[in-house]
């Protein structure tokens, strides 16, 4: 045992770390996405990625999709903390892996590359749902959605073939089938 | 059409309808509307501070000994900054107050305005919620919000932020009770089911070494749940230990009562808490002063945990039972189950106790909280346990400082009933004491109100003995001065070798001049010989006083549990310290 006389305790063992993906449904309101994210960085919570926008028009609801990880008591602590603040309506938590939902970001990369070679990229992007945004005869933009290491995976394969600019969305989720998250 | 009422009216009336009798603030160009409404509300008296800090304080303590929000009313940029340590207190000591901040005018925010700030924002993680209000037809509902968001589940302070141009603005008001039906922090959802109620029960059967652990839960609930308590620990007849916060929900003086535990808790709370093998927690939060290293707290007992925040429990420790309730009225429905169903608990139980029993006794023959009392230096705990003896047949109430003095105060002073004690223990704010005993004063006329202080704390706040002469309120500063920062000083001794860096006040002032400059009365106490007499005199005395006991400069506060060590593991007394290793002083 560690021979401490610390006004602090030592730190106790650490569980396994897991990634989790928390939705919140939030009144759309000034200053809430600084209150869930003052959380996560108050309590030093981590982030990986964070997707946030107004879904109910009528009545102001946002609905908040943030990729986290950390030990199976933080991830509890994290839901319980985030239940109980006041513009939030409800949490649902969902561990990366789960069979019966669906995750999906999207990412637009721009490429300097001939007509030739845009021909390769769509292939190598064939997977991912590729939209080409704009195009020019030395340039193009391309849209792909998939999972996180999907597009990790694939921006270091365009990094060769003349990526110049990535910009990605953090992960959104829904549930399989006809249920919703309640 | 309704009638329509200026922002600053609207304020008034919010207060009125949530039957406010007083606001500690102070005046500032961004609320002045709302301090010219004032005298139209012959029913609200305003109570001014010195410091901001110190109107949050006594806020503080005005909520803490009524069990109602306490109400602070402060100016935009420095106003505000300066009510932070007290509403950051006030979260960690769940603490229902209610802030009103004045505000540059709206059209300017975000201009770096004269007296701007980002009040909201800084304010954002140490309040339950706060509003930037932008419409003033907004402001009633959002201040009733306020109150009710402060007020429910587990209570905290709130922040109402209120440019100045809405202060002027007309606009409706409405009152309807409830404004937010929702959950907060679990109170309106959660039902108490006769399963829990049943498993509870039968943990407790099936115990031959039962503890209560309770906190300041018991007393957030009002006094109805400290009464509850007692019954539940009378039927039971297991020993009960109390958190610093919860000191007073069970009597002091009772011998089922095991004392405080934790860090400075006693060597028979501590090791019960050790070797039990059912706890019971009912409204304390495995607080890391309690609870030391996680890993080897309490190894063997099943733990149940009773709290109205669900986010506290397992947030520490993982426990057996999770029960989110207000402590009074699951207290409430399970003496009601278990009386009907265990008749004879109490004498079936006695023979499967009794060895527990024993065991506790053994510890308690450690007398842990004994000292070597002197008869030429007065030891600050013989301050306190005097002050204790001369003044407990009064219905007295204590707050304190944060430090040596403080943990003296939670050993040898004995309370018997609940809001009589007001401490800060989350936070650990040196400077509370002095300004909650005005608001505790405030809230309790005619009661003797004692500040035990540390000359360090108390000078951090002493300028709000200006506010106790304004408002003639005879609230008794009684400073242990050892001219050191003394809990700062005893673990510099403890782990740095003796290496008094910083911690030791040149140039203090004469505490008994400055009472008098004040216009309170001031008294010392040298020699062990004289303290009773004078703490008569000051307790005898109409009006603020400072009194100036001067003590062993080199005491230390003992027992303690070093941190990194399970509960049983305590140092008695200063022959037990050991050597220091490195790996612990880098965790100070």
């Amino acid at each position: 045992m560690a021979k401490s006389k610390s006004a602090y305790s030592v730190p106790g063992k650490i569980g396994k770390i897991e990634r989790h993906i928390i939705v919140v449904w939030v009144d759309n309101e000034a200053g809430v996405l600084a209150r869930i994210a003052g959380l996560f960085s108050g309590r030093g919570y981590n982030i990986e990625s964070l997707a946030v926008a107004e879904v109910d028009k009528k009545k102001h609801i946002s609905r908040i999709t943030i990729v986290t990880e950390g030990t199976p008591q933080v991830i509890e602590q994290i839901n319980l903390q985030l239940k109980k603040l006041v513009p939030v309506h409800k949490v649902a938590d969902f561990k990366r892996g789960e069979k019966d939902i669906l995750f999906r970001e999207l990412a637009l990369f721009k490429m300097l590359a001939n007509a030739k070679k845009q021909e390769k990229i769509k292939k190598i992007c064939k997977k991912f749902n590729p939209v080409v945004l704009d195009k020019t005869n030395k340039s193009f933009v391309i849209q792909v959605t998939a999972l996180r290491a999907e597009i990790d995976k694939l921006a270091i394969d365009l990094k060769r073939l003349g990526l110049i600019s990535t910009s990605r969305t953090g992960a959104v989720a829904m549930t399989k089938g006809p249920k919703i998250f309640n | 059409m309704s009638k329509l009422f200026t922002g600053a009216e609207i304020v008034f009336k919010a207060l009125e309808d949530q039957k406010v009798d007083y606001i500690f603030g102070y005046p500032g160009g961004a609320v002045l509307p709302i301090y010219d409404e004032l005298k139209n509300h012959k029913s609200i008296k305003h109570i001014l501070a010195r410091h901001e800090q110190g109107a949050g304080h006594a806020a503080e303590g005005y909520a803490r000994s009524s069990g109602k929000p306490g109400i602070l009313l402060v100016t935009s940029g420095p106003g505000a900054t300066n009510a932070v340590t007290a509403l950051t207190d006030a979260y960690m000591d769940s603490v229902p107050l209610v802030c009103i901040s004045g505000q540059v005018p709206t059209h300017l925010i975000g201009t770096d305005a004269f007296q701007e700030c980002d009040t909201t924002g800084i304010t954002r993680p140490c309040t339950k919620h706060n509003w930037l209000v932008k419409d003033v037809n907004d402001l009633a509902r959002v201040l009733h919000l306020a109150f009710e968001v402060a007020t429910t589940g587990r209570p905290g302070p709130v922040l109402v932020d209120i440019p100045k141009d809405i202060q002027f603005k007309k606009g409706k008001y409405s009152f309807s009770k409830s404004t937010l039906k929702k959950k907060l922090n679990g109170r309106a959802t959660h039902k108490i089911s006769n399963n829990d109620l049943d498993k509870f029960i039968d943990l407790l059967k099936k115990s031959s070494k039962p503890i209560f652990y309770t906190g300041g839960g018991v007393i957030n609930s009002g006094p109805q749940a400290s009464e509850y308590l007692r019954e539940l620990v009378s039927l039971t007849g297991f020993p009960i230990t109390s958190t610093l916060q919860g000191l007073g929900a069970y009597p002091g003086d009772d011998p089922q009562f095991l004392g405080m535990l934790g860090m400075h808790g006693t060597f028979e709370a501590n090791n019960a808490m050790h070797d039990c093998d059912l706890m019971i927690n009912i409204g304390a939060r495995f607080d890391d002063r309690i609870t030391g290293k996680v890993d080897e707290f309490s190894p063997g007992s099943k733990k149940i945990h009773v709290d109205i925040d669900p986010s506290s429990i397992g947030k520490n420790i993982k426990v057996d039972l999770a029960i989110v309730s207000d402590v009074s009225e699951f207290l409430k429905s399970l003496i009601k189950r278990f009386k009907e169903k265990n008749k004879n608990f109490l004498s079936s139980n006695k023979q499967k106790t009794s060895k527990w029993w024993s065991t506790i006794e053994k510890w308690r023959e450690k007398k842990s909280l004994n000292f070597i009392n002197s008869n030429k230096i007065i030891k600050p705990q013989h301050a306190v346990q005097r002050l204790y003896e001369l003044t407990k047949d009064k219905d007295t109430f204590v707050t304190t400082e944060v430090g040596q003095h403080q943990m003296w105060a939670a050993q040898h002073y004995k309370f018997n009933k609940p809001n009589r004690w007001m401490t800060s223990g989350g936070l650990g704010t040196m400077g509370y004491g002095l300004p909650a005993a005005i608001g505790v004063q405030i809230a309790n006329p005619g009661k003797l109100v004692v500040d035990i202080a540390g000359e360090a704390s108390v000078l951090m706040t002493m300028q709000e003995m200006s506010t106790a002469v304004q408002y003639k309120l005879p609230i008794k500063i009684f400073i242990l001065n050892n001219e050191y920062m003394g809990m700062v000083r005893q673990w510099q001794e403890l782990l740095h070798e003796k290496n008094y860096s910083e911690s030791y006040t040149a140039a203090l002032p004469d505490f008994v001049k400055l009472a008098e400059s004040y216009g309170c009365v001031g008294m010392r106490a040298k020699t062990p010989d004289e303290l009773d007499e004078k703490i008569k005199e000051m307790v005898n005395v109409d009006r603020p006083v400072i009194f100036d006991c001067l003590v062993d400069k080199a005491e230390n506060c003992f027992p303690m549990i070093p941190s990194g060590k399970p509960h049983n593991q305590m140092i008695l007394g200063p022959e037990e310290e050991e050597e220091i290793s490195d790996e612990g002083k880098i965790l100070v």
